[in-house]
């Protein structure tokens, strides 16, 4: 069953096509990576997905439900989360708050009612409280819950921002770049904490991603973006054997 | 309302508009390269026509001198007011820049108040500005003709050198993208300073060619024309210079045209900008000839 | 942990020590055993500031827009005070040019019925602004609503019929006790402190951390935007309508935007972000606009005139201050920090050279 698809999406900023008829399906409980090289326009498709950017043409899925022209908001409610590029964490805030605020889109009680401090907020954010402390604790982040979010190391910075995306519950996480920065050990390290969250959490796992043996071990799916356009799709095995991926991806840039 | 009266308010309209035209480039410049409202350059224009009013009355300078050193003056001042309140804060929060923009404001005009008073003080009389002209039966003040006129040559000063200019290219670059063209070695000191220069200089002009219009000099003379051609460069498009100049013709007349088609509501006339920054902000928040900047994500 | 539950309970005698010490001294004041009228009016003042000053402080520090329409929602409160309060028999004497308007002029309302309506509508109107404003990035906030102040200020002076135009409205019922400003000030700031550790306080902070990561997480910015730019409508509503009442008289000049400036100072002196800088800043900035009017006054020191010392110094010391401190104390007194026990005896700690200990848990802030 397909949890996420892209159907002919086109996005043109001025004169620039920066993605054109791309059509990707992403299956339930399963981790598809988008790769390609540099100025490929995979953050833009993920902007797409995530309704940061409205595509020029063409429409976006979410379990059969159409989600383009969505806000980001009500996009990630119905249950995608993402990560960013460039990390951006709640930088002067704690890591329990930064996983709390990932909860308040499910927060019911209205701000009178929060600031009141009515019977039935309490509830609620004792609810989340206990929820944040589990999502942590399975984690292994529990132990600096209090520590503020920049003053951690880059490492568990990129772990923080996954943690936040899924405290939103969201069921699709999609990751910009997870092991950007990281060295072989922690890649690795990242490998297993993502095969893991998924099993734990039932997710379904799209991400871009430029390590390579990264993407080839875990992946079920890859999608191959160059220009713009996509040029190749298929499991690890016939993406590294495709030689059009070979000449524009594998041959110009190095296995890095 | 007879033609003649009409025609009458059309020129004031035109006349004031271009004034708002001057003030409204300076902001829309500094905005387009440190995206910040440089919320103290209603003051520097109130300053410059303090500055009229010394040169000329106090020092009795002829008028042409007068306007020269009135623009040089401006002109450091503005350029000090940078090095001093926003260089610091290059790196700092949007809104410490800002809020260093107000201190600048609030300082100028309480220095104005306290140096000058509050009491208003007559600007002097350029006989060659405020004589009277009769155009077809049509009579108007040289100022309200020439103002326009000044006003289109500057622009097209000030479109020469940022589009046929190496510091033009410069600052066209730096509007662009801040960082990169920092990284490309073009001196953003260098830049910025120019931009200041320019904007202050035509706030200059716009101060001597509002004090034969309005010959009354106050220290909180500023604000309002401020405010107001802040929303003529929204109304063009921020960081577009032709849109400034329309942006300042469009507000101007539509001032002129309540004052004139609905008396009734003269006593609102200044509240006309801010609806018109309402409405452009819904309908086409890029302005009349602004491009679309999207947030890299 | 025997050690740690001491100390918890020194700290929490001394805080209810201090509330009791706090609420002496008002009492005192009230019943005028000590202080003057001169004393009494700049307390009454500083809270009625605090509450402006940490309303402004919910929108500018904690969610990060740049809103400076605090004078005219505190017209908009001052005036629905005014008009409402006034006996109705008073009316006709202070509408001696233009009578008042047939609608308002036979109603009176309580004082705390009027001033919870000024509030209410200064929030109105705040999303009336705030709907088209807010959608967009805050740069343009900040002119959209210093411009918007001035036409509330623009409407008020021309609106003769209801607010008696530039002449403004006297004889306005004096506020009896300190315990009413005090009293409001307390309730609205702590209102504030519990709204900021809520859910939705949070979603706020994200918000000026980055829009960006918080859209993603879920959080609609503009329902949030609008929810903080209304209630810090709301309270300079509340505070205008204090103001009204404590000087008894009010008319549109004196919501002059500058006004705003005064907010902004003391926000950025204690501390875009910490509630408790605020207070202190709204005190000490209040006291301050208050005692040094003798720069004001021309000095002889001699028997020579010192100049400088004539109408307008005052504010132009003030004005400078602001461009000192956000040029080299971003942070001002609290920086985002909120003042707590821990932090008072860290000061004790380092004043006596001793080493500080590690890490306690947390304070209850005061």
């Amino acid at each position: 069953m397909s949890v996420l698809k892209i159907d002919n999406v086109k996005m043109q900023f001025g004169g620039v096509i920066a993605v054109n008829n791309l059509n990707i399906d992403v299956e339930k409980g399963k981790i598809v990576a988008l790769i390609g090289p540099n100025g490929a326009g995979k953050t833009t498709a993920f902007n797409v997905i995530t309704g940061v950017y409205n595509p020029t043409s063409g429409s976006v899925f979410l379990n059969d439900k159409k989600i383009t022209s969505l806000s980001p908001d009500k996009i990630t409610k119905l249950g995608i989360a993402r990560t960013f590029q460039n990390i951006r964490l709640f930088k002067n805030l704690t890591v329990m708050d930064n996983i709390l605020i990932a909860n308040h889109l499910n927060v019911k009680s209205n701000f009178l009612s929060s600031a009141l401090r009515m019977p039935w907020y309490i509830k609620e954010e004792n609810h989340m409280r206990k929820k944040s402390e589990m999502l942590l604790d399975k984690l292994g982040l529990l132990g600096i819950k209090d520590e503020i979010a920049s003053s951690l190391p880059y490492g568990e910075q990129r772990k923080l921002e996954i943690a936040r995306a899924l405290a939103t519950d969201a069921k699709l996480l999609l990751l910009d770049e997870p092991a950007a920065g990281m060295n072989p050990h922690e890649t690795m390290e990242l490998t297993e904490f993502i095969r893991n969250i998924r099993d734990e959490f039932d997710l379904t796992v799209f991400m871009i991603e430029h390590h390579m043996n990264l993407v080839m071990e875990i992946s079920d799916k890859i999608y191959v973006l160059d220009f713009g356009q996509l040029i190749a799709e298929g499991t690890a095995d016939d993406i590294k054997n495709n030689p059009r991926v070979i000449e524009a991806y594998l041959g110009v840039e190095e296995d890095a | 309302m007879s033609f003649e009266t009409f025609m009458q308010q059309l020129a004031n309209g035109i006349s004031i508009g271009s004034l708002y035209a001057l003030i409204a480039i300076g902001y829309t410049m500094v905005y387009g390269i440190l995206r910040l409202i440089n919320f103290a350059h209603g003051d520097i224009f109130m300053m410059a026509a303090y500055f009229m009013v010394f040169s000329m009355i106090n020092f009795s300078l002829p008028w042409y001198i007068a306007i020269v050193l009135v623009i040089i003056s401006t002109v450091i001042l503005g350029v000090v007011i940078e090095r001093i309140a926003y260089k610091p804060l290059r790196d700092a929060p949007r809104m410490s820049i800002m809020i260093s923009a107000i201190g600048v404001s609030f300082f100028l005009e309480n220095l104005a108040t306290y140096l000058f008073t509050g009491v208003p003080k007559g600007f002097p009389d350029i006989p060659f500005l405020t004589q009277a002209a009769n155009i077809g039966g049509i009579s108007l003040s040289v100022a309200t003709i020439v103002t326009p006129i000044i006003t289109i040559i500057l622009l097209l000063c000030v479109l020469f050198i940022t589009n046929k200019t190496k510091i033009g290219m410069a600052m066209r670059a730096v509007s662009k993208d801040y960082e990169t063209a920092r990284l490309m070695g073009i001196k953003i000191n260098r830049v910025i300073s120019t931009t200041f220069v320019i904007g202050s200089a035509l706030a200059a002009v716009g101060a001597v060619l509002w004090g034969a219009k309005y010959p009354s000099v106050m220290p909180l003379m500023g604000v309002m024309p401020g405010l107001k051609c802040f929303v003529a460069a929204v109304l063009g498009g921020i960081g577009n210079t032709t849109g400034a100049v329309i942006g300042g013709f469009i507000l101007g007349m539509g001032e002129m045209m309540i004052v004139a088609f609905l008396p009734l509501l003269t006593g609102y006339r200044d509240a006309f900008a801010f609806i018109v920054l309402i409405i452009v902000l819904i309908v086409k928040p890029t302005g009349l000839l602004g491009e679309k900047v999207t947030d890299k994500v | 942990m025997m050690i740690n539950n001491n100390r918890k309970l020194m700290r929490r005698s001394l805080t209810v020590l201090i509330i009791i010490a706090f609420a002496s001294i008002i009492i005192l004041l009230d019943t005028k055993t000590i202080g003057d009228n001169y004393v009494r009016r700049i307390l009454n003042l500083g809270a009625i500031y605090a509450i402006v000053s940490v309303s402004m402080n919910l929108v500018n520090g904690f969610t990060g827009l740049f809103s400076l329409g605090q004078a005219g929602f505190m017209a908009i409160g001052a005036f629905t005070v005014a008009v409402f309060t006034v006996p109705v028999e008073l009316r006709e004497a202070i509408f001696y040019i233009v009578p008042q308007n047939p609608l308002v002029a036979n109603i009176e309302l309580p004082f705390f019925v009027a001033l919870i309506l000024g509030g209410l509508l200064a929030a109105l109107v705040s999303i009336l602004i705030g709907m088209p404003v807010l959608r967009l990035k805050s740069d343009y906030l900040a002119i959209a609503t210093l411009g918007f102040s001035e036409i509330i200020r623009i409407i008020f002076t021309n609106m003769k019929t209801i607010t008696n135009g530039a002449l403004g409205i006297n004889r306005i019922p004096g506020i009896p006790t300190m315990w009413i400003t005090f009293g409001v000030a307390i309730v609205s700031i702590i209102f504030i402190v519990l709204l900021i550790n809520s859910s939705y306080g949070r979603a706020f902070k994200a918000i000026r951390e980055d829009d960006i990561a918080a859209e993603a997480m879920g959080i609609n910015l503009f329902k949030h935007k609008v929810i903080s730019f209304a209630i810090g409508a709301f309270f300079a509503g509340i505070g205008g309508g204090l103001l009204a009442s404590l000087l008894g008289t009010v008319d549109p000049k004196q919501f002059y935007f500058t006004m705003t400036y005064n907010f902004l100072l003391i926000i950025v002196l204690g501390g875009m972000g910490s509630v408790s800088g605020t207070i202190i800043g709204s005190f000490v900035v209040t006291a301050g606009l208050e005692y040094l009017r003798i720069f004001d006054e021309p000095l002889t020191v001699l028997g020579v005139n010192i100049p400088i010392f004539r109408a307008g110094f005052r504010m132009v010391i003030f004005s400078f201050l602001l461009m000192i401190l956000v040029l080299f104390f971003r942070q001002g007194i609290m920086g985002q920090k909120e003042l707590s026990w821990d932090m008072i005896e860290g000061w004790f700690k380092r004043r006596k050279g001793l080493p500080k200990k590690g890490k306690v848990d947390k304070g209850g802030t005061i």
